[in-house]
């Protein structure tokens, strides 16, 4: 059967049961977008290419399948490369096609060139410029199993125009030959016995979970391995959800602006099990003195990262979940859970800290603005356990990671590695097509709202209802903590006004239902009438304190030992609680 | 400046295809680490080819290095060759100015070295010698008094040391 290199495209798109893809057409990807018209796959027009990127990945992290974004070529894909970037850093599945000038026209500057493969060699897992139409089917098949296997990440197609206006013969491959990519999925059974040991040994162990386990979804072991062992668990933020935060096993998020007691458990640890997770700089603090005392157990899909920033004691390549259940395997091989020492006097110390350091913000008193915390509280007792919550990156992000209550794996959707400001309106609208059957709530800053809310045209288009709440504190939130904090309050270009834009008339004019809230009193009924819109986007405006701070923290570069509580929780006899 | 203490010898074998050269090359520019010399050419399999890298990184940087290196879905294999337990090759051409007078001399240190002339000019000769590192930059050294013209190394190769015993005969019990 002779195809155009486009047919092609989109069938070989079809054989791996792709259902969406995110997109804008441009003058090189043309010939793709005929096909589109008699495909069963959505299209999704975004209303700019990084919209796209996002929306794939928002999809590929509740659903846990690859997100496809297609864009033309220059600066189509030159948008698209913070989003590449972006699941590069959290290990998103996506695969992103770009369109490219005529064969013959490469390198010669042409009307929308860019060098697609150089820019993105560095943020994707993998790229090819493919320049014959028949390797077509073989290409996409790789490039979705070099997105899904191993370590995920994302995978970019330059297909040249007259690639795709070419034709081929079509077929489709059986299986795959890449002779340099061979994951390793399997634990060493030596290593798997001798972790199993440093557990059974362990006064003091923490369970240190990274986003590793979600992609392997692992969740399920995990539980297994905690409850069998009776290890209280951390969960970083790339991994909100993957243990429930109502488990009594369950200390929460470390890191920066982790609870006290999860950052302090680590410190204090004599051993800790990492499962996923990569010891970033945000959790670690400063590398030197971060878990002084700890034996380390590391299990992760990507040798790179064992020994990267912490010298292994114990460690295993493998499949998170894979190795996990070899793990209880082997715990149970030396007797289970009744063969677990006495942790008493490490519970009841973990015990203490919570107590004494809960998370902790001021109650607003008559006449206060709006406290962040408390629309955040309120919206999370407002919505069904389920409900999926995606954020930008800042201050709202760390409240919203901090005063969620997640019981469910990928039901926490974030930019965690790479930071993206503006991820969370494209990143919502991408998950809620994954998740149709879910409430999609975005918790936005006000900074990050005004770099890509124009993707709520494409939501109201679509009839894709996202809702976003925007803490609107009219500042760079946590540019301005830390301006006021490390720099002598001198803030420095941070300042965005309330009302500039206006956040109620202009999501109004993109389609969107839009609420403003001022008064705690407001907060309950306006987001009940938001819940109950199901037709359209709805944006909250939420006029949210400035002077709120996110807390602990511990300041960049320090020890986690010096983490800084709420003020209300500071006293000189902190040292001795320890 | 480079320190030849720092420098690691990774020998990578990719896929023979377009813009791997680039991804390896790529990992080391990132982290600034700087790339000394550097030999590409396929293999006696046309699929594949290796890249010889000599790179000055500390110690510790190395295997970090490897890791990454091997995560390019291109790259098949990478060992690191220590100098101590490998072969290692290099060839350097020389364009020197050779002026009858001293043109004698010029052919006795060639001969000397056992290199080759390449090429002969009215003042110039043009010497090739393939050897090891050092002895190519003791050659460098010597004939750096007639007046280089032009110099030209290719940057090493270099293959694992073979085995000096053979294997010991573990299966015989095993055979029944």
């Amino acid at each position: 059967m002779k195809l155009t290199g486009a047919q092609a495209l989109i069938k070989s798109l079809e054989m791996q049961e792709v259902e969406v893809m995110f997109g804008l057409p441009g003058g090189c990807i043309l010939p793709a977008y005929d096909p589109i018209i008699d495909s069963a796959i959505r299209h999704i027009l975004v209303r700019h290419e990084q919209g796209a990127g996002h929306m794939a990945e928002g999809y590929a992290h509740v659903t846990g399948r690859p997100g496809v974004a297609i864009v033309t070529s220059g600066p189509a894909a030159t948008n698209l490369v913070t989003p590449l970037c972006d699941a590069f850093m959290d290990s998103i599945p996506m695969i992103a096609i770009t369109g490219q000038t005529n064969r013959p026209q490469i390198g010669t500057d042409a009307f929308q060139e860019c060098d697609t493969v150089g820019i993105t060699r560095s943020v994707t897992k993998h790229n090819e410029l493919v320049m014959d139409p028949q390797d077509i089917p073989r290409v996409v098949r790789e490039a979705f199993h070099i997105a899904t296997t191993g370590r995920p990440g994302p995978v970019l197609l330059d297909l040249p125009k007259d690639v795709l206006q070419g034709t081929m013969d079509w077929y489709w491959p059986t299986s795959v030959d890449l002779p340099g990519y061979k994951p390793t999925t399997k634990g060493n059974g030596r290593m798997i016995k001798e972790a199993a040991r440093l557990i059974s040994e362990s006064r003091r162990p923490v369970i240190y979970a990274g986003g590793g386990i979600l992609k392997a979804r692992g969740a399920e072991a995990l539980r297994e391995l905690a409850e069998l062992t009776g290890i209280p668990v951390v969960t970083t933020l790339m991994a909100r959800g993957c243990f429930p935060d109502s488990h009594p096993l369950c200390l929460g998020m470390p890191g920066m602006h982790g609870n006290y007691t999860a950052v302090t458990s680590m410190q204090k640890a004599d051993l800790l099990i990492a499962l996923g997770s990569r010891f970033d700089d945000r959790v670690t603090g400063k590398v030197s003195t971060f878990a002084p005392d700890a034996k380390i157990i590391h299990v992760d899909v990507d040798p790179a990262e064992l020994g990267k920033v912490r010298r292994a004691d114990v460690p295993i390549v493998g499949d998170c979940r894979l190795v996990i259940e070899d793990l209880v395997k082997a715990v149970n091989a030396l007797g289970g859970a009744a063969a677990q020492p006495d942790r008493s006097p490490w519970t009841s110390k973990l015990r203490g800290w919570q107590e004494r350091y809960p998370l902790h913000y001021d109650p607003p008193e008559e006449g206060d603005a709006l406290k962040p915390q408390f629309v955040l509280e309120t919206l999370r007792d407002s919505t069904p356990d389920d409900t999926i919550v995606v954020s930008g990156v800042g201050q709202h992000q760390m409240w919203a990671s901090q005063y969620w209550r997640f019981e469910h794996p990928y039901t926490w959707v974030n930019s965690g590695g790479l930071g993206t400001m503006g991820f969370a309106v494209p990143a919502s609208i991408g998950a809620k097509v994954g998740r149709p059957d879910r409430l999609v709530w975005a918790v936005d800053g006000d900074g990050c709202f005004q770099m890509t809310a124009q993707e709520l045209v494409t939501a109201a288009a679509e009839r894709i209802p996202v809702k976003v709440a925007i803490l609107n504190n009219a500042y760079l939130g946590m540019v301005r903590q830390w301006q006021e904090m490390f720099y002598e309050e001198r803030y420095s270009e941070v300042y965005l006004s309330p009302d500039l834009p206006d956040y109620v008339r202009w999501a109004e004019a993109m389609g969107c239902a839009a609420f403003r809230v001022e008064t705690p009193e407001d907060v309950q009924p306006t987001i009940d009438k938001a819940n109950a819109i199901d037709d359209r986007p709805v944006v909250v405006d939420f006029r949210t304190d400035q002077a709120e701070k996110v807390f602990p923290m511990v300041a960049a570069g320090q020890s986690n030992d010096d983490i800084i509580v709420h003020p209300s929780q500071r006293s000189d006899d902190r040292k001795v609680v320890q | 400046m480079s320190d030849p203490a720092n420098h690691h010898t990774l020998s990578v074998l990719v896929e023979n295809k377009a813009g791997v050269l680039a991804r390896v090359a790529g990992l080391f520019a990132r982290r600034a680490f700087n790339i000394y010399s550097l030999a590409v050419a396929p293999t006696d399999d046309e699929r594949f080819s290796r890249i010889t890298i000599v790179v000055d990184v500390e110690e510790k940087s190395v295997e970090q290095m490897t890791k990454q290196l091997f995560k390019l879905v291109n790259v098949v294999k990478i060992s690191e060759l220590a100098p101590s337990r490998s072969v290692e090759r290099e060839l350097l051409l020389c364009t020197v100015k050779a002026a009858p007078a001293v043109r004698g001399q010029v052919v006795e240190l060639v001969q000397i070295f056992e290199g080759r002339i390449v090429d002969v000019g009215h003042d110039q000769l043009t010497l090739m010698l393939a050897g090891t590192p050092a002895k190519l930059d003791d050659f460098a050294d010597l004939v750096r008094s007639f007046g280089i013209v032009e110099l030209q190394r290719t940057g090493r190769v270099a293959l694992p040391q073979l085995d000096r015993q053979a294997p010991r005969l573990r299966s015989v019990g095993k055979v029944s």
